[in-house]
């Protein structure tokens, strides 16, 4: 314990310490931010300098690819969307003492994570038709897509069903509920917010993979820029464009995601 | 407050963890008005008894009947649907404390009260509201209705679990240590309404560490050690002049280590 007079001075100097704590944070994210410019912009100097910045072509072909930004976001969305109610079934199942449920989804499961997300796209739109079943190639990366993500999602949710406290449960029950209302309404809605930042991660690697529904002719970001890039014979600067409006999503996306995931935190829990 | 017919009636429960003999025929009465604590070591099954009593715990063997719904330990058909469903009708009767409260982090204090009335025993909206209003008042946290229980404190969290407990009407409310998670200078308040519910004529059974608790709200202690009752009567004589040497052994052990 300190007396009066020296806390009075130990205020100050706690002070001048936090000050100079956020001094330095702020000096370390100004010096990244300059690292960053300085990478970035050597590499548009490399490519300035070899003659590869076309700012005409990109006047020309931009929009045409930038349109197949919508179709990312189209098929991302929805098929996230399916893959989470696909995550809570098969979590269901997974956790079911019905053979049967659990069967169905552990097989799900497995074979799913078990082949390459290129597999089951081609699949679904080359091999099908076999079979006398024709897919749409748009419906076909949704499908493939959100089957996918499903099943990884479907771990996910299985953990964040079992990190819901035994407690939870055992007190819905002793009310009297019943097993399905237990798990509706106590259960699943905590459990949501367990992975509710899995599901924005899963989100943003989402936006990327669809990028290999172009393999079926989706007309896509990707499909569009490689088009662009033979039609033109620049496929450089095709590239190069999509992959930039491919980081922009994802930034702007991990944006809100760092947002929800902070509300999630704080949340009423 | 005079005792009325016997509300809670337990026969020969027998429980086993694997090959741990938990509770070794444990037959125990409680009627209408009347408050029953279990005392313990930890270990001595108190909580298990417990929560054999509504089935939280299967027993494996034993009989238990609450308000006259009778339902028989079935351990190897325990999911099947009409086991299940007379275990619900019994969970009906009995409101549940906890040690660490449980009460549902996604829903305000309100809506943890009006859930399963509602939904289970779909009671209108507006009554089930009133009812939890009025208990809530009882507790002291009519004004915390909208609150979320993160907001809470230990002991208002517990007093809201009991107002939760209260508005399905059960016939006998069970504690599990209802205190044991709460910081001390929070111990008193809880204490203080589940002595309320006590002296209006509550039946309720009681699993504590709270000796001097336990002598002034219970009219019966039963101790319970290696999941055996070994002595039970009111607590002056169990508590004070205990007449088993284990009872006497747990009392001085319990005097020594809490200096009480």
């Amino acid at each position: 314990m300190t007396s009066e007079g020296i806390s009075g001075r130990d205020d100050r100097i706690v002070q001048r310490v936090q000050a100079a704590e956020r001094a330095a944070l702020k000096w370390f994210r100004i010096k990244v931010a300059l690292v960053w410019i300085g990478l970035v912009a050597t590499l548009v100097l490399v490519l300035y300098l070899a003659d590869e910045i076309d700012l005409e072509w990109t006047a020309t072909w931009g929009p045409l690819i930038l349109d197949g930004a919508r179709t990312t976001i189209l098929l991302t969305v929805i098929s996230i969307v399916l893959a989470v109610m696909l995550a809570v079934l098969g979590a269901l199942g997974r956790l079911s003492s019905n053979p049967v449920a659990y069967g169905v989804a552990s097989l799900y499961v497995s074979l799913v994570r078990g082949t390459p997300l290129l597999v089951q796209i081609s699949f679904l739109y080359l091999a099908l038709p076999q079979l006398g079943v024709v897919i749409p190639a748009f419906e076909s990366g949704v499908i493939a897509l959100s089957f996918n993500y499903g099943a990884y999602l479907t771990e996910i949710f299985r953990a964040g069903i079992q990190a819901v406290p035994a407690g939870q449960r055992e007190a819905a029950q002793a009310l009297g509920m019943h097993e399905r209302h237990v798990m509706r309404r106590i259960v699943l809605p905590q459990a949501v917010r367990i992975v509710i930042p899995a599901i924005g991660n899963d989100f943003i690697a989402m936006i990327k993979d669809s990028a290999l529904v172009s393999t079926i002719a989706v007309q896509e970001l990707l499909w569009r820029a490689e088009r662009a890039g033979r039609q033109s014979l620049n496929s450089l600067q095709a590239l190069l464009v999509a992959a930039l409006v491919y980081w922009v999503l994802t930034i702007i996306f991990s944006f809100f995601q760092e947002r929800l995931e902070r509300r999630m935190a704080r949340g009423d829990r | 407050m005079e005792l009325g017919q016997v509300v809670v009636r337990a026969t020969g429960i027998e429980k086993y963890f694997g090959d741990h003999h938990v509770l070794r025929g444990i037959d125990l009465e409680v009627r209408a008005h009347e408050t029953v604590m279990l005392v313990g070591r930890s270990g001595s099954g108190k909580t298990t008894m417990l929560r054999c009593l509504n089935f939280l715990e299967e027993p494996t063997v034993g009989v238990v009947e609450i308000d006259g719904v009778r339902v028989e330990a079935d351990p190897l058909h325990a999911r099947s649907r009409r086991h299940q469903e007379q275990i619900r009708q019994i969970r009906l009767r009995a409101g549940m404390l906890f040690q660490d409260f449980n009460l549902f982090p996604h829903m305000t204090v309100l809506q943890n009260c009006i859930e399963a009335p509602t939904r289970v025993k779909r009671v209108p909206k507006r009554e089930a509201v009133a009812t939890a209003e009025r208990f809530l008042e009882k507790v002291g946290l009519i004004e915390k209705r909208d609150e979320h229980p993160s907001r809470l404190s230990g002991g208002q969290k517990q007093r809201a679990a009991i107002a939760r407990a209260l508005c399905m009407e059960p016939k006998v409310l069970m504690f599990d240590e209802p205190t044991s998670a709460l910081d001390p200078e929070l111990v008193g308040e809880v204490l203080k309404t589940m002595e309320e519910l006590a002296h209006e004529g509550s039946t309720m059974i009681v699993v504590t560490h709270e000796m001097s608790f336990a002598r002034e709200a219970a009219d019966r202690v039963i101790y319970l050690d290696e999941g055996r009752i070994v002595e039970e009567g009111p607590p002056e004589q169990v508590l004070d002049a205990p007449r088993e040497e284990l009872t006497q052994q747990f009392l001085r052990r319990f005097l020594r280590d809490t200096g009480a």
